[in-house]
């Protein structure tokens, strides 16, 4: 795929003067502090996370410790209360996400970033074929050629492993897992750097779940995405991420390298998670 | 850091300590390792030797990053430089991993519906390699570990023991690494089987790779290893009195 028209952020859309990040290996995305509360209860509390580029992170922990708020304040879905999120654009600027307009976010969450949401329906637009809900994102990021629209979206099609025939069927005529795959389709035609990915796997079937993180693992490694994946299945963590983050109550608990982290945990919440699964 | 020169060991460990908490046991503590020392040299085996559950899993296991030394140092040579394991970021483990250090498990960790061929090629792969080039290469070792060649398109989730151990060995091996860690890489192969592995790590010492081993079978050892290193218990801590029941 090539790039998109006028590049994937405009120049004047980069930075403000001053803000920096480490330079002899830069990072992608750079989380500082950030802090979410709902009433007296943290959602985020003092959550930092660097993201360089090609690596995949996993953020676990159980239902409430606050991963979906933290991936959607990241991925600039929701300003957090205090903190900053910086991401180092294709161009080589830098900019404060939650400093930016809502159109540059917008247009980062249309270019170089994809968002894949647990619920391929929330992903997906229901009332338009499964060829369009893919070329509608390549359209939004400034193709217009018809012809090589649909063939970007019959080659995704087949790269999900999904029927070419289905093309213009509607994603309501598929199942669950197919949708999953189309919601994918749909995020990587623009070829996005940085992906989000909101417990992917989570309404699945187990043998659809496999085939999903089998294409997952396989498209992050042939495309050298870097991806966030938010799950509270240590497998899926196991098998998709170089690196994992524990959350509890809002608080990373620990962090560190996926195998060392499953295999040797520290913290007695990351012990009690670890040993509370029959084997990851 | 000085540059290295040959003679330099690959591997140094000093007075590595290694405890295991037991926060959901009422934090009863396991020692492990107390000051363990050992330094491996380019071109050298050692074997690790010492009664079951006395730490030489461990041992590997810290070295290759898998688990978090309590104490000491642990560094192995990287690009002609002595690097910390111990207290290194995941990244820098993740490059040691795919440069310096080759480590073959006990057992297989299987990846759901990945072809044995692809698993073994994965390695080379990460480290630029043509990926035709990185599979016939899986082949060859495959071929050489008496591997049938059915089987090299199938997952090896339903592979006998001996079949994933040979798998595992070539994960290890395809990717020519400064330091080799293997954890009992013959224990289910027949004689035959047993023969190649030995003259595959030879090879790769006479290639100038240090190999550190678990051997349990004596004959293995005798054949590989240049010298052993007896693990005991005076390597490991006096219980914690104080902790909890398990």
């Amino acid at each position: 795929m090539t790039a998109p028209p006028g590049g994937a952020l405009g120049a004047a859309a980069l930075p403000a003067a001053g803000l920096e990040m480490a330079v002899d290996d830069p990072s992608l995305l750079d989380a500082d502090r950030l802090m979410v509360r709902f009433g007296a209860r943290f959602a985020c509390r003092d959550v930092s996370v660097r993201i360089w580029p090609g690596e995949v992170i996993a953020v676990v922990g159980e239902s409430g410790a606050g991963k979906t708020t933290l991936l959607d304040c990241l991925s600039g879905q929701r300003a957090p209360d205090s903190g900053s999120v910086r991401y180092r654009t294709s161009a080589g600027g830098i900019i404060d996400v939650h400093q930016e307009s809502e159109m540059v976010r917008r247009r980062l969450q249309r270019t170089e970033w994809g968002v894949v949401r647990q619920n391929p329906r929330d992903g997906l637009r229901l009332d338009i074929s499964a060829g369009g809900n893919i070329g509608e994102r390549l359209m939004a990021t400034g193709h217009r050629h018809y012809g090589r629209i649909r063939a970007a979206a019959a080659d995704w099609l087949e790269r999900v492993e999904l029927d070419v025939a289905r093309l213009d069927d509607l994603p309501a005529q598929f199942s669950g897992g197919m949708q999953q795959r189309l919601q994918v389709a749909r995020t990587l035609v623009s070829a996005p750097r940085l992906v989000f990915l909101d417990e992917p796997t989570g309404g699945l079937d187990v043998s659809v779940q496999a085939r999903l993180l089998d294409l997952l693992r396989r498209l992050v490694a042939e495309l050298d995405l870097a991806a966030v994946i938010v799950t509270h299945d240590l497998a899926v963590a196991r098998l998709l991420a170089d690196r994992m983050v524990v959350m509890q109550h809002g608080e990373i608990v620990e962090s560190g390298l996926t195998d060392q982290v499953l295999d040797d945990p520290q913290e007695p919440y990351t012990q009690l998670l670890v040993s509370s699964v029959l084997r990851v | 850091m000085t540059a290295m020169t040959d003679t330099a060991p690959i591997l140094e460990i000093r007075d590595l300590t290694k405890t295991f908490v037991l926060h959901t046991r009422g934090g009863a503590s396991i020692p492990v390792l107390d000051r363990f020392s050992l330094s491996v040299d380019a071109g050298e085996c050692v074997a690790l030797n010492g009664p079951s559950g006395v730490g030489k899993s461990t041992v590997l296991r810290l070295i290759y990053g898998n688990y978090r030394a309590g104490g000491g140092e642990i560094r192995v040579r990287h690009a002609g430089r002595m690097v910390a394991v111990t207290d290194a970021e995941p990244r820098r483990l993740i490059d040691l991993r795919r440069h310096a250090v080759a480590y073959v498990s006990q057992f297989l960790r299987v990846i759901p519906r990945v072809p044995a061929l692809d698993i073994v090629a994965a390695p080379l792969i990460a480290l630029g390699c043509d990926a035709l080039e990185a599979q016939a290469r899986a082949g060859a070792l495959l071929a050489r570990l008496n591997l049938p060649e059915r089987l090299w398109t199938l997952p090896p989730a339903t592979f006998s023991g001996g079949e994933q151990q040979r798998v595992n060995v070539a994960v290890g091996l395809i990717a020519p690494r400064p330091l080799l860690l293997l954890d009992e890489p013959t224990a289910s192969l027949d004689a035959g089987n047993r023969a190649v592995v030995i003259d595959l790590v030879r090879e790769a010492v006479a290639g100038g790779a240090a190999v550190l081993g678990i051997f349990h079978d004596p004959m293995v050892r005798e054949a590989i290893a240049d010298r052993a290193v007896a693990l005991s218990a005076r390597d490991r801590q006096e219980p914690d009195q104080q902790a909890g029941e398990p």
